[in-house]
């Protein structure tokens, strides 16, 4: 080990036996980004159960705090599972940065080579680039709400949220960007190691499709929690409860009015 | 009417404008500049046709490459309206009349369109030790060959058929990103002879030349390689299977 390092040092480590990391970082990048890209059509269903009703949405939440299985509900379920998911949000971010224009020359060369080339697959990654750089900050402001204030995930509490406290742009922004870097990701992915084995065509079309699916599936559920929130708004703050609910969830989030 | 047909006739032909990026690297003050030229568009005109003439009436400086103009040297690729092409194998028909011409990006500079691609090649080629390592030392050519399955020798071939004209690696964003970037060229010469159950490498050693960034596991799928090259390689399914053959190693 103290030999590596000074040999590494030494600038003589491409003169020894090669490393295993480079292979071991490009699977985890890829994996990684497959995760994440699943987690995030998993949670893009269940967002927009509120489409089916308040109701849905709040069975939901409830099953993730884990009510249906303790008959009580511990939000710091939904912590626990938003702080695993930074971790591997972080894990890729960090070797995304492997492969960004890291200085103005890079950067120069491959926008003109895109303009210049007008190659699909190409721009492609530039806007996997761009939407990456702006889930940085989106994807961790995100991340880290829900990790801290667990307990305000609900019909009523989401609505105020993205309504009364006027946070539906950052959710625009946040669902376009991410849907937008999920669907070329898992495009490439499929490239990259060239399975599933559909013909590229094909991937295209399924690319488009799953762009265009959870973005509509999205934007649905973000303008029916803008308008909850709007008529809410006159009781911001009240939690939601479906009347057939034992009153006992209230006092469990310990938050009751 | 013989004589009332030929200006109908040339009138059918298309007056082009090339321009063409203009510089010496040798020359002391000289600045890339784009210079245009004007020509007749005649039948069956491919770019090589059109430079040579733009060469022999207009501008005898005008630097650029040919030797074989039948798709087979590989001396030929530039860029036409911004991505590669083999000039020889390209016809001013399929363009508008406004064309432009520029040197391969990434290879070092001879002079205007003439780039030297051929020491890029060696190069990669030594780095990556692109020939057979067979069993025997020497070749004893007296003796019958090994047999070899038709099918593999088919997929031997058909790797084979790169004529090293480095389209592939102008086109890589990556590659134009990073200076030492093996490129699609050097994936597909590497996956030629792990084709080749006469070569004694295995998939350790390959890791060894093309198991990090510089290799396999810098080549962010972009695929334009695979999309321009004159000989249709198949180079995206080689280096999707490059990769997890070396991800297994890994
Ligand atoms: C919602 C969260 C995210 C999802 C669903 C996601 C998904 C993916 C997927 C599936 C890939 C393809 C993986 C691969 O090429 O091996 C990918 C690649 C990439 N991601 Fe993300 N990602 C997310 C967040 C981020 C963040 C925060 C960054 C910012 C640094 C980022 C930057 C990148 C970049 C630059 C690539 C391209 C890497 C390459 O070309 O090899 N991603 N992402
Ligand atoms: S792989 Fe194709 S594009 Fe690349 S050098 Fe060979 S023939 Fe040219
Ligand atoms: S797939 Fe893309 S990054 Fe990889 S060698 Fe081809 S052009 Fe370059
Ligand atoms: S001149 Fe040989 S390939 Fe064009």
């Amino acid at each position: 080990m103290h030999d590596r390092i000074l040999i590494t040092q030494a600038g003589l480590a491409e003169r020894t036996r090669k490393s295993r990391w480079p292979a071991r970082l490009d699977l985890l990048q890829s994996a990684t980004g497959l995760l994440l890209a699943l987690f995030l059509c998993g949670h893009l269903f269940f967002d927009s159960s509120i489409l089916i009703g308040k109701d849905a949405m709040w069975v939901v939440s409830k099953f993730y705090e884990g009510y249906f299985f303790f008959g009580k509900a511990h939000p710091w379920l939904v912590s626990l599972v938003a702080g695993l998911l930074f971790v591997v949000f972080m894990a890729h971010a960090l070797l995304a940065l492997r492969k960004f224009p890291v200085n103005y020359r890079q950067y120069r060369t491959i926008r003109a080579h895109v303009r210049a080339m007008r190659h699909g697959d190409t721009r492609l990654w530039l806007w996997q680039v761009y939407s990456g750089f702006l889930l940085f900050f989106f994807g961790a402001a995100h991340l880290y709400q829900m990790a801290f204030w667990p307990q305000l995930i609900g019909p009523h509490a989401s609505s105020d949220r993205i309504w009364s406290d006027a946070l539906w742009p950052f959710y625009l922004i946040l669902l376009t960007v991410a849907v937008l870097h999920a669907a070329i990701g898992l495009y490439r992915l499929a490239l990259k190691w060239g399975w599933p084995r559909f013909s590229r065509p094909v991937l295209k079309f399924l690319r488009g499709t799953l762009f265009a699916f959870f973005l509509t599936l999205g934007l649905l559920a973000l303008a029916q929690y803008m308008w909850i929130g709007l008529l809410h708004s006159d009781h911001y703050g009240e939690r939601y409860t479906p009347s057939w609910a034992a009153p006992e969830t209230q006092t469990a989030q310990g938050e009751t009015p | 009417m013989p004589d009332s047909n030929a200006p109908a006739e040339a009138l059918r032909h298309r007056f082009l404008t090339l321009e063409i990026l203009r510089y010496n690297p040798q020359e002391a003050g000289s600045l890339p500049r784009l210079q245009s030229y004007r020509i007749e568009e005649a039948d069956g005109m491919t770019l090589f046709i059109a430079l040579n003439e733009i060469r022999t009436r207009q501008d005898p400086t005008l630097q650029f490459d040919f030797v074989c103009r039948a798709g087979i040297c590989g001396s030929c690729a530039m860029m036409v309206n911004g991505r590669p092409r083999l000039a020889c194998r390209t016809l001013t028909l399929d363009y508008p009349d406004h064309i432009t011409l520029t040197p391969l990006p990434f290879f070092e500079l001879i002079g205007d369109l003439s780039v030297n691609t051929g020491k890029w090649m060696r190069g990669m080629s030594e780095r990556l030790a692109t020939w057979l390592h067979g069993r025997e030392e020497t070749v004893d050519v007296t003796r019958i060959e090994e047999r070899m399955e038709p099918e593999v020798a088919e997929a031997i071939y058909e790797m084979d058929r790169c004529v090293e004209c480095g389209c592939c690696v102008a086109a890589c964003g990556t590659a134009q990103m990073r200076e030492d970037f093996v490129g699609a060229v050097g994936f597909g010469k590497i996956a030629r002879f792990r084709l080749d159950p006469r070569d004694t490498r295995t998939d350790d050693d390959f890791y060894e030349v093309i198991g990090d960034d510089r290799g396999v596991f810098g080549c962010m799928s972009l695929l334009a390689c695979h999309d321009v090259c004159p000989k249709n390689l198949p180079l995206q399914t080689q280096i999707a299977f490059l990769r997890r053959k070396m991800a297994m190693v890994g």
